[in-house]
């Protein structure tokens, strides 16, 4: 009779689970509040401004969220050199022929078993499949692009170094105006994509109960074993 | 042998300005022009001293609203002086001269003060089909420019047309209208946007000129630092407003009455460089946000294809002008959540048997208060 085992596998260690959760509340935060930034709330008052900061706060909200998601952003492109195996870059980008042939065929076998579920069996990866690896690489450029849109036009209104870096952006997209679409439509794909990336999730741990969900919390997958006994 | 110039203050005298009257202008154009206060011995020295400066005000695509603005600036002095009567060589709108008479005088002024004139541009230059679009004398503007130009000091582009193109070079710009920067070198350009700029600032930036002998401090892409560094948005009156979260809805609601901020409205001033919330137009009496009307962003780049102007968000590109960004987000995360519904409904299709076997094979645990 064949007996099946689950053994555990230590897949994303602490740093990695520390960027996941700092990003994602930071990315809620920062797309409520940019959200609001570009639509404000119609708020049910009618007193004189000196009573009140609420806008105010939003905004500083959302800055400081920035700051966070920045830094987070920064750790965790350190970690993707010196991490463990499922952190690597190459988990994230073909970085050679060899890798690029492996992950495409990956890829084609996703596309196949995952989303048009023609084929019913389950896939067996441990870290990011090639399809996941691709797509968060398009996050990290997201990230990129909202950091420099983002501190370009938070230049105009700081002293400080750090977002002054970014002011070439504003000439370079013709101006401010131009700077706070680009960087307002881009929030939406980290809308979508947490819709996508929370239901895929859910759709893994569903169907494979391999521990997807919980993996982000102690690290820890499951992968199958498979075994006669007699 | 012709007799020197006359300076500024010579002049002044000639129109039968005081020394007081004189000396008043200096402090005032001093500060318009940003200029601390130990410098205003400097513009005085200089407009008392220093002959005219020879400028040639060039007209090419425009509407002429700099010229209007800067002959209404609130000090007699700056366009009696410095515009109607001494500095102006050449200037299409202003100048007596027509035709042949014309032409020869910006030919003398070019020729005698070669590397010394400074040259004021209004208008953007369409460079589709050789410059056709706007010919004077028989020349394409194109030709004339790079001609003023390569003998010119500095050049100041007057206006949003001249600096960024304007309503010219907006889309889908047919006659490839393209600002100063884009069709000269080699010379300094100082840009003046705005549509049309302040009269005050336009004003800053010659008397800068003339009193330190050098272009005022530019900004990354060329504006006086002066004029623009900083936003419509940061000088706003109304600023409290919007830090309290304090909006008009409509332009006709209660709280427009109250003077509550814009911003919902369309107001441009938080992506707008330029020096209105301080210096205000017609002498100081007021502008657009103190009027009740938002910014429309006159002094930056393509402002005219930014619209509509009283949205917040433009409208995104290809869906009509009332989709906005955030039309599109919703109808993509609509789109989602049914994508994802329907992949859910497959999934238990489809993993029927993959989700059955996994719980069949699953370790039975013996229920709880019986023995195994």
């Amino acid at each position: 009779m064949e007996s099946l085992t689950l053994r555990r596998v230590y897949v994303w260690e602490l740093p990695v689970r520390l960027y996941h959760w700092v990003n994602a509340l930071c990315v809620v935060v920062l797309s409520v509040t940019g959200y609001m930034i570009g639509k404000p709330l119609s708020l049910p008052v009618s007193g004189e401004a000196s009573f009140s900061y609420f806008f105010g706060w939003v905004r500083f909200i959302h800055f400081v969220a920035a700051f966070v998601f920045f830094f987070n952003f920064l750790g965790r492109i350190y970690w993707g050199f010196v991490g463990n195996q499922f952190a690597r870059w190459n988990n994230f980008l073909p970085l050679t022929p060899k890798l690029l042939a492996r992950q495409w065929a990956e890829f084609l076998q996703v596309l196949k078993v995952d989303i048009f579920q023609a084929q019913v069996k389950p896939l067996e990866s441990i870290g990011h499949n090639a399809m996941a690896g691709w797509t968060y690489f398009a996050t990290f450029l997201a990230f990129v692009f909202q950091s420099v849109t983002g501190f370009g036009l938070y230049a105009a209104m700081s002293t400080s170094w750090l977002p002054g870096l970014f002011r070439w952006i504003v000439p370079l997209m013709g101006g401010d105006f131009a700077v706070r679409q680009w960087h307002h439509m881009a929030m939406w794909f980290f809308v979508i994509f947490s819709m996508v990336h929370t239901y895929l999730v859910f759709y893994h741990d569903y169907v494979e109960g391999r521990g997807v969900i919980s993996s982000m919390a102690g690290g820890w997958k499951f992968v199958e074993r498979r075994e006669n006994v007699k | 042998m012709s007799r020197p110039p006359l300076t500024i203050w010579e002049q002044a005298q000639m129109q039968g300005y005081s020394r007081r009257d004189f000396l008043q202008f200096c402090s005032w154009i001093a500060a318009a022009a940003g200029i601390e206060a130990s410098g205003v011995p400097a513009v005085v020295e200089a407009l008392d001293t220093k002959p005219r400066l020879p400028v040639i005000w060039m007209h090419f695509q425009e509407c002429t609203c700099c010229s209007e603005s800067f002959i209404r600036s609130s000090h007699p002095i700056v366009s009696n002086i410095i515009l109607d009567t001494i500095s102006l060589d050449y200037t299409e709108t202003l100048q007596a001269a027509a035709g042949k008479q014309a032409e020869a005088a910006l030919h003398s002024t070019m020729e005698k003060y070669k590397g010394q004139y400074l040259m004021l541009v209004e208008g953007s230059v369409p460079t589709a089909a050789d410059g056709v679009y706007c010919c004077i004398g028989g020349r394409t503007a194109l030709d004339i420019v790079r001609e003023a130009a390569a003998g010119a000091k500095a050049v100041v582009t007057w206006g949003s047309c001249a600096s960024n193109g304007c309503i010219q070079a907006s889309k889908p710009n047919p006659t490839k209208a393209t600002p100063i920067e884009d069709v000269i070198s080699g010379v300094p350009i100082i840009k003046v946007p705005g549509c049309p700029p302040i009269a005050e600032v336009m004003a800053g930036v010659i008397v800068h000129y003339l009193a330190f002998d050098r272009i005022p401090q530019l900004d990354g892409i060329g504006r006086p630092k002066a004029f623009y560094s900083r936003r419509v948005h940061d000088t706003c009156y109304r600023r409290p407003n919007y830090d309290a979260g304090l909006f008009v809805e409509s332009f006709d609601d209660e709280n427009a009455r109250r003077g509550y901020c814009l911003y919902k409205v369309g107001c441009r001033g938080p992506v707008t460089y330029n020096a209105c919330g301080v210096i205000r137009w017609n002498n100081g009496v007021s502008y657009p946000i103190q009027s009740g009307h938002g910014c429309i962003g006159c002094s930056e780049a393509h402002f005219w294809d930014n619209g509509p102007f009283y949205q917040h968000l433009a409208s995104f590109p290809g869906f009509g002008i009332e989709t906005t960004a955030d039309t599109v987000g919703m109808a993509v995360g609509a789109v989602t959540v049914a994508g994802i519904a329907a992949h859910a409904v497959v999934t238990n299709i489809r993993k029927r048997s993959v989700i059955a076997e996994e719980i069949r094979t699953s370790e039975k645990i013996p229920e709880q208060g019986k023995d195994a």
